[in-house]
């Protein structure tokens, strides 16, 4: 039977298991909008391209499906473009279909043209511009198999509008597509020098990153480190693919991890890094990271290998497969610590903890952000899926939210994304209905996207926005206080709206704070709500996240704070 | 880290835009491509590229794998230490003067060159031959008055698989 390009689309999805789609029309897309309309298929409104594909975005975090949008040509496709670079810098599966111009006016400069495939090549995992209708299903199966394989990311396919209005047979059992699933070859040999090197350390690490959330491998790595009692810190990707209440857990490493975690990594002897890659904000100045350490490195990606510090060992291949190859060859070959040797460097580690715990000055008068996030953290029993914006807000939330689980923790590491963690939150949300979930934002991120709101009250998406207000771009205010002797160039942004009465014009619930004793209440009117809500905590201007490594050093330099949150 | 010139065979689908993916993957993430050489193999919806980059080992295999990431590649062999074959072509367009006439016609005979075109004001000779020696022919005909040249890029190819 002879189907249309935009019926096609649709069973493509369904054929996906699709079960959400987050969008935006336009003129190129009229016909596959019109499809839509006659179809069941679930679709969230957004008020901006870049809200579709943080949504999208959040959507797949949480669920570690691949999340889908549908945006229309131009405007709307670049309007993707900073969506599309987070996704691939965190390897988050998405598809995002964009319109495009008739073929034959392709390359004339048409109304609402652009070159989107051109565009996103450096920051999709692959691109597609289909060129006619019987390439379209092939297409289609494969963009989502490329998201999802091997190492994910995202893909983008450019379909122009006469192609959708072609007509061609479609049958999906005919479907054929390449595989491009990263194969894993199991390396006995590798597994025994993993235990020799095991075996001769006195102190070893695991460091776990997004990697084991990716490959779904937080349950073997948690194994791994409790059944052998390795102490285990991890990269902003990796919170919560080991329980964040185990007393193991360190805590994040790098640039504003705790103090022990970065000075286990300084002292350990042996670094199972796992589905990580090592960013600059992680290791600091790259020749004195972890310098006693023999480094194994596990990861799914070839040129993550090598690529900012030289292993000794890499294991190439899915995080998953690899734990699990590992565990079973520790186990048959009968591997323990030495328990003495165990207990002393794990006794090491508790005296850095005690030295420079996470802390900060507690305050009666002024609401401490940190505050605010234990407190939700104790409302919620951890058991809520925080989504963050950019800044100090996504430290605060990865140094004091305590995650035990993975993908529960969803941000935008690698790009750092201001105006991410809103529309990511309805995502999750969409995912999620029944769970608790909030976006941590500051007062500069959540109006890089705060249209969005009007998206969580046109569906009732009841997303609760923790909004740690201190009229500051707050990082950047950190930076030039540390280091620019307090010029505080362009980033005070007292002038801002009221926000409460912002959320109320949008149809979202709106509630302030002042005061720290005020804190707990609101935070418990807002969480019961079922509605969007917006909680305006206005929070001490000038908090700066500590400890913190400052740039250019080595992260065994620390600087803790201030003498009151030392001692 | 000592830097020499590396020779890269590549096989990949030839999709309308991967020689722009592969471009775009080594410019933007800083990379040099010195010559390049693009065909079609015996199988017409695959293409072999072959490029040649300088730098040390550790830069080469990380362009290795950057390439490798990419969906339409489909192999990455680094030939520079494997017993292979290299050349190179050029053509050389020669203003013809009362001068030079004789000159021109003992370098091609000389050295098995090969004259493709001869006209009143002008000659074009194709030279083949490795990196040395096409340099030496274009050191060669320089005083003889070169006009013009066109030069590809290496093609390397493996001795055995």
């Amino acid at each position: 039977m002879k189907l249309k390009g935009t019926e096609i689309l649709l069973k493509a999805l369904e054929e996906e298991k699709v079960d959400i789609i987050f969008g935006y029309p336009g003129g190129a897309v009229l016909d596959i909008y019109d499809q839509l309309y006659k179809s069941n298929f679930r679709h969230i409104l957004v008020r901006h391209e870049q809200g579709a594909v943080h949504a999208a975005d959040g959507y797949a975090r949480a669920t570690g499906r691949v999340g889908v949008c549908l945006v229309t040509s131009g405007p709307g496709a670049t309007n993707t473009v900073t969506g599309i670079a987070t996704a691939n810098m965190d390897s988050i599966p998405l598809v995002v279909f964009t319109g495009q111009v008739p073929t034959g006016l392709i390359g004339n400069d048409a109304f609402q043209e652009c070159d989107i495939t051109g565009i996103t090549r450096p920051c999709t995992k692959h691109n597609f511009l289909v060129r006619n209708i019987e390439e379209l299903a092939m297409t289609i199966k494969e963009a989502f198999h490329i998201a999802r394989s091997g190492r994910p990311g995202p893909v983008l396919v450019d379909l122009p509008k006469n192609v959708m209005a072609a007509q061609t047979d479609y049958d999906p059992a005919n479907v054929k597509i390449r595989n491009h699933e990263a194969v894993y070859k199991p390396a006995p040999k590798k597994m025994a020098n993993v235990l020799e090197m095991l075996e001769r350390a006195q102190k070893p690490l695991i460091m776990t990153g997004g990697g084991v959330i990716l490959g779904r491998a937080a349950e073997e790595l948690t194994r791994l480190a409790r059944r052998f009692r390795i102490p285990v810190t991890g990269t902003l990707m990796g919170l919560g693919s080991f329980p964040g209440s185990d007393p193991l857990w360190l805590g994040m490493l790098g640039m504003h991890g705790t103090y022990y975690a970065n000075m286990a990594v300084s002292n350990c002897d042996l670094l199972l890094a796992v589905g990580v890659r090592f960013d600059d904000r992680v290791t600091g100045t790259i020749d004195t990271f972890a310098p006693n350490a023999k480094i194994v490195h596990i990861d799914i990606d070839p040129s993550s290998i090598n690529k900012n510090v030289t292993v000794d060992l890499p294991i190439i291949g899915d995080t998953k497969a690899a734990l699990s190859d590992l565990l079973r060859f520790l186990d048959e070959h009968h591997y323990e610590p030495d328990s003495a040797g165990r207990q002393a460097w794990l006794s090491e580690i508790a005296q850095w903890r005690e030295k420079a715990p996470l802390t900060y000055c507690r305050n009666g008068e002024i609401i401490k952000p940190q505050f605010v996030i234990q407190t939700l953290h104790r409302l919620t029993g951890g058991d809520a899926l925080i989504t963050t914006e950019v800044g100090q807000n996504q430290m605060w939330t990865a140094q004091f939210f305590g995650f035990d689980r993975p993908n529960s923790f969803i941000t935008s590491g690698g790009l750092g994304t201001m105006g991410f963690g809103l529309p990511a939150a309805i995502g999750v949300k969409c995912a999620f209905p029944d769970r608790q979930v909030v976006d941590i934002a500051g007062d500069g991120s959540i109006q890089m996207n705060i249209q969005e709101l009007a998206t969580a009250a046109q569906y009732n998406i009841a997303v609760k926005v923790v909004l740690l207000n201190n009229g500051y771009l707050g990082m950047v205010r950190q930076w030039q206080e540390l280091f620019y002797e307090k010029r505080y160039s362009f980033t005070d942004m007292t002038y801002a709206p009221d926000f409460v009465k912002l959320a109320e014009a949008f149809g979202v619930a709106g509630l302030r704070a002042t005061k720290p004793d005020e804190v707990e209440d609101l935070l418990r009117q807002g969480l019961a709500m079922d509605r969007p809500v917006l909680m305006d905590f206005r929070v001490s201007r000038e908090e700066c996240v500590y400890p913190m490594v400052h740039p250019g050093e080595s992260i065994s330099q620390m600087a803790l704070g201030t003498r009151e949150m030392i001692n | 880290m000592e830097k020499k010139d590396h020779i890269i065979s590549i096989l990949v689908y030839n999709k309308p835009d991967v020689l722009a993916r592969i471009a775009g993957t080594l410019g933007g993430k800083g990379y040099n491509i010195d010559s390049l050489c693009v065909n079609t193999t015996t199988q017409k919806d695959i293409s072999k590229i072959v490029m040649t980059t300088s730098g040390s080992q550790a830069t080469v295999t990380r362009i290795e794998n950057q390439l490798q990431r990419l969906v339409d590649v489909i192999s990455v062999d680094d030939l520079t230490n494997v017993e292979s074959i290299h050349r190179e072509m050029v053509l050389v367009r020669l203003n013809r003067t009362a001068h030079n006439t004789q000159a021109v016609k003992d370098a091609v005979d000389a050295n098995k060159w090969k004259v493709i075109l001869s006209g009143d004001a002008f000659v074009i000779i194709e030279i083949t031959g490795d990196k040395t020696q096409i340099d030496f022919a274009l050191a060669r005909l320089e005083p003889l008055g070169v006009a013009d040249i066109t030069r590809t890029g290496l093609v390397a190819l493996k001795l055995e698989d």
